[in-house]
């Protein structure tokens, strides 16, 4: 049926474009359900999700979800994407068969400023107006067929969380193939028109420009400053100033030529909603400003956003705890099967020891990533980020950052990768190179193993007033630092060499929703295969290589312990003592951190395999690590080989050093150099190295834990 | 099909401001809580910035609403057609608005 269905030779493209915070998210996922992936915009790195959208038919089109963006003269990195593929600027993506623009129904007046400019690009245009229950609560009438004959582009009633509409809307994107919006129908002022055609047909003829992408450069270049270096490597010269000519023309007349056009389309608009909308109670919201009035207050405001956060932390601490449980018990069962199975020697070794060992030691934590992102898809899903941004704006506007660097950095909590990659959404590009360069100070998931670890190890069971945990108290103070790093380091370089602001602090606060559980579902799913894909990967590619390291060149009849010195790991170990002694590390800690220096939770499965090596007479095979690392010591001399200093010492550097290849790489892409990864890395590892020392020094002389 | 009166923003009852009637002309940031105005002028700044203001709706003529100030102090929620903004208050002092009678 399906091959049949789909006839043409290349199955038609569709964008979906809109606002942010207009349901664009809700209707992808409601369009394509979870036939979607996501992967990145050639040479960029803002994020493509594409999905398959199937009609009743059986014929399929694919359906891009292009970033929410409020204009097309935009001009964050996740916005400009937009702009280049609509316009065709960007040779790699051709432009859309069709566009679906989501529109946000309580606030649809400023949502057409978008659709404005996208019916100026004169493709075929459907209008999803979104979120009509919402308006219709709030006293928000629309009639869609009015709006729809105002436009001149078919306009569907959409609930797309609730999935009401959706079936109208796929027969109008099929049967809609012609570009019907009427183009620039916004008024100009004479002298502004004359120019602004002129300009147009120059780039035309000139410039070979489709008309309509004509008009839209011309837009861009008019209300540009004077003298456009952005542009010169674009257009001729003489067309630079043709331009400035222009400039000097119309300020002289008097035009404030940014604001004419942004004026002009916005009374196109109101007289395109004159006839098709009714507002009963203008800008009112009366549950939303309750809630406001509770979640911005100055001390309720404050005490709700902390004990969210503590129930983040209670939810990634004990709740996961049992999944987790889960999971280790049924690598342990497989690992068990397995010795069943096969007659003892190098490959059941490399099996039980290697892969199987080693992949546990990460999946196990799979767990917590869903609940933090669980958490985050909520607080994001609710409109309740953009009130913790508001209420957090003075605090991060003290180390110079803005109140939405606030999410990226709480993202940072699970990942510095999703973090840094969230610094899209910043528009000041010194704010966001900031955000990105401390984000992975902040205690990232993949820490928490290394932090568990040593936590459970070393951490006496004490609670302090029958209520906090020591080892919950411990991990508090790992974040708490984090933070204080993260943020003094973002004031040090803001202070310095991104000085100044370059873009506006304005943001939106959304209506407060209900969350849709499908939308925060696939978020989670998307983060969760993304942890598990590298698990299943990398994690056990360096497994494996580990373990060879681990266990090769063999020493025949030699103790557990002379084998591993003997081994290739042992010896890189012993390689770098010399520089990690004044950190109070040995050489088994030197093999952690060296394969660690991909990943962090690496450290844990190095650790796992070392201890396992040297406990292979044990056939007990479920022993902790944690405990083994307790009663570790060193062959030669018996006294042990961790002590409390050490596992502090050992969770400060890990705190603070990078040690980790995906955000160096994702840092690379982001940046598009080689020099801010490179300056991250260093900076993070010479202040790991420098505290930890320092650490260690102070913990000595005060007899600390030793 | 309901028919629809043409009722726009500009023309409900909150934004008849009758000129001469009490009215003067402040910085935006310097607005209380409730208060509302219209835009006269915005300073030119940086042209991203600006840019942005605009075409989110903070254009000569339109009127705003001063909601609330962040527990902080900074920033301030403003309302700009359906739209609540948050704003930092170096931002809103660029932003002149003649003050509505209230």
């Amino acid at each position: 049926m399906r091959a049949n269905g789909g006839r043409q030779s290349r199955s038609r493209t569709i964008a979906l474009v809109g606002n942010p915070n207009s349901g664009k998210t809700a209707l992808f996922n409601a369009l394509t359900g979870l036939r979607q992936k996501v992967a990145n915009y050639p040479g960029v790195t803002v994020e493509r999700k594409e999905g398959q959208l199937r009609f009743d038919d059986g014929s399929e089109a694919v359906l891009l979800d292009l970033p929410g963006t409020y204009s097309l003269s935009a001009h964050s990195p996740d916005e400009q994407i937009v702009t280049d593929i609509l316009i065709g600027r960007t040779s790699q993506v051709d432009p859309p068969d069709l566009i679906v623009c989501v529109v946000d129904a309580t606030n649809i007046e400023r949502n057409l400023y978008l659709v404005s400019q996208v019916i100026d690009r004169h493709l075929p245009v459907v209008i999803a107006l979104n979120m009509v229950d919402v308006a219709e609560s709030s006293g928000i009438e629309i009639d869609e067929k009015i709006l729809s004959e105002q436009l001149g582009v078919p306009v569907v009633r959409t609930v797309a969380r609730k999935g009401i509409g959706i079936p109208r809307l796929k027969a109008t994107i099929q049967a809609t193939t012609k570009a019907t919006g009427r183009a620039r129908r916004w008024p100009l002022p004479e002298p502004v028109l004359k120019e602004y055609e002129e300009l147009a047909a120059l780039l035309q003829d000139r410039h070979r420009l489709n008309s309509y992408v004509a008009y839209h450069e011309a837009i861009d270049l008019l209300t540009s400053e004077s003298p456009l270096p952005d542009h010169c490597d674009r257009y001729a010269p003489e067309l630079i100033e043709h331009v400035i000519r222009d400039h000097q023309k119309l300020d002289f007349l008097g035009y404030d030529r940014q604001s004419i056009f942004v004026i002009s389309r916005y009374e196109w608009i109101k007289g395109v909603l004159a006839p098709a909308v009714r507002h009963t109670t203008p800008g009112r919201r009366a549950l939303g400003d309750k809630i406001d009035r509770i979640l911005t207050h100055k001390i309720w405001g404050f005490a709700v956003f902390l004990g969210l956060m503590a129930i983040m932390f209670q939810s990634i601490f004990s709740w996961a705890a049992i999944p987790m449980e889960w999971i280790s018990s049924g690598f342990d069962w497989l690992g068990h099967q397995v010795i069943l199975l096969l007659p003892p020697g190098d490959l059941r070794d490399l099996l039980v020891n290697g892969a199987i060992a080693g992949v546990a030691a990460v999946v196990t934590f799979l767990p917590q990533i869903v609940f933090l992102f669980l958490f985050i898809g909520v607080l994001e899903d609710t409109g309740y980020m953009a009130r913790a941004a508001f209420i957090m704006d003075k605090i991060m506007g003290k180390v110079g950052l803005h109140g939405k660097s606030f999410i990226p950095l709480l993202s940072s909590f699970a990942c510095a990768i999703p973090g840094i990659m969230a610094t899209r959404a910043i528009t000041s590009p010194k704010d966001r190179l900031a955000t990105m360069l401390v984000a992975p100070l902040i205690s990232c998931s993949a820490r928490l193993p290394v932090y568990t670890l040593l936590i459970a190890a070393f951490v006496p069971q004490t609670r302090i007033l029958g209520l906090l945990s020591l080892a919950g108290l411990t991990l508090f103070a790992l974040y708490f630092t984090g933070i204080l790093f993260a943020l003094s380091l973002a004031l040090l370089f803001k202070k310095t060499f991104l000085k100044g602001t370059d873009s506006a602090f304005i943001m939106e606060l959304p209506r407060y929703k209900i969350p849709s559980p499908q939308t925060i579902l696939l978020q989670i799913w998307d983060r969760a295969w993304v942890f598990l894909k590298q698990a299943g990967t990398i994690i056990l590619a360096m497994s494996i290589v580990l373990w060879f390291l681990a266990t090769y060149p063999k020493l025949d009849h030699a103790s557990p312990a002379e084998q591993l010195t003997h081994s290739y790991a042992g010896r890189a170990g012993h390689l770098i003592e010399p520089l990690i002694k004044p950190l109070g590390f040995d050489w088994k800690i030197g093999i952690g951190m060296v394969t660690s220096v991909m990943q962090r939770e690496l450290f844990v499965s190095t650790m796992g395999t070392i201890y396992n090596i040297q406990d292979a007479n044990d056939n007990a095979g479920t022993v902790s690590l944690a405990h083994q690392l307790r009663s570790a010591s060193d062959p030669q001399t018996g006294q042990p080989s961790f002590t409390m200093l050490t596992a502090i010492c050992l969770m400060v550097y890990y705190m603070l050093a990078m040690q980790c290849l995906s955000t160096f790489a994702i840092m690379r892409r982001e940046t598009n150099s080689w020099r801010w990864p490179l300056f991250q890395l260093g900076y993070m590892t010479t202040l790991a190295y420098g505290v930890t020392f320092l650490v260690y020094r102070v913990g000595l002389m005060l007899q600390i834990g030793v | 099909m309901p028919s629809f009166t043409v009722i726009l923003p500009k023309t409900t009852h909150d934004q008849r401001a009758r000129p001469g009637e009490n009215m003067t002309t402040v910085s935006l940031n310097l607005l209380r809580p409730g208060e509302r105005g219209k835009i006269t002028h915005i300073a030119g700044g940086q042209v991203n910035v600006r840019r942005r203001l605009l075409e989110m709706g903070l254009f000569k003529g339109a009127l705003v609403e001063f909601i609330r100030v962040a527990p902080m102090g900074d920033p301030i929620e403003i309302r700009i057609g359906e739209a609540r903004l948050s704003l930092r208050r170096s931002e809103a002092q660029a932003i002149t608005v003649q003050k509505e009678a209230s």
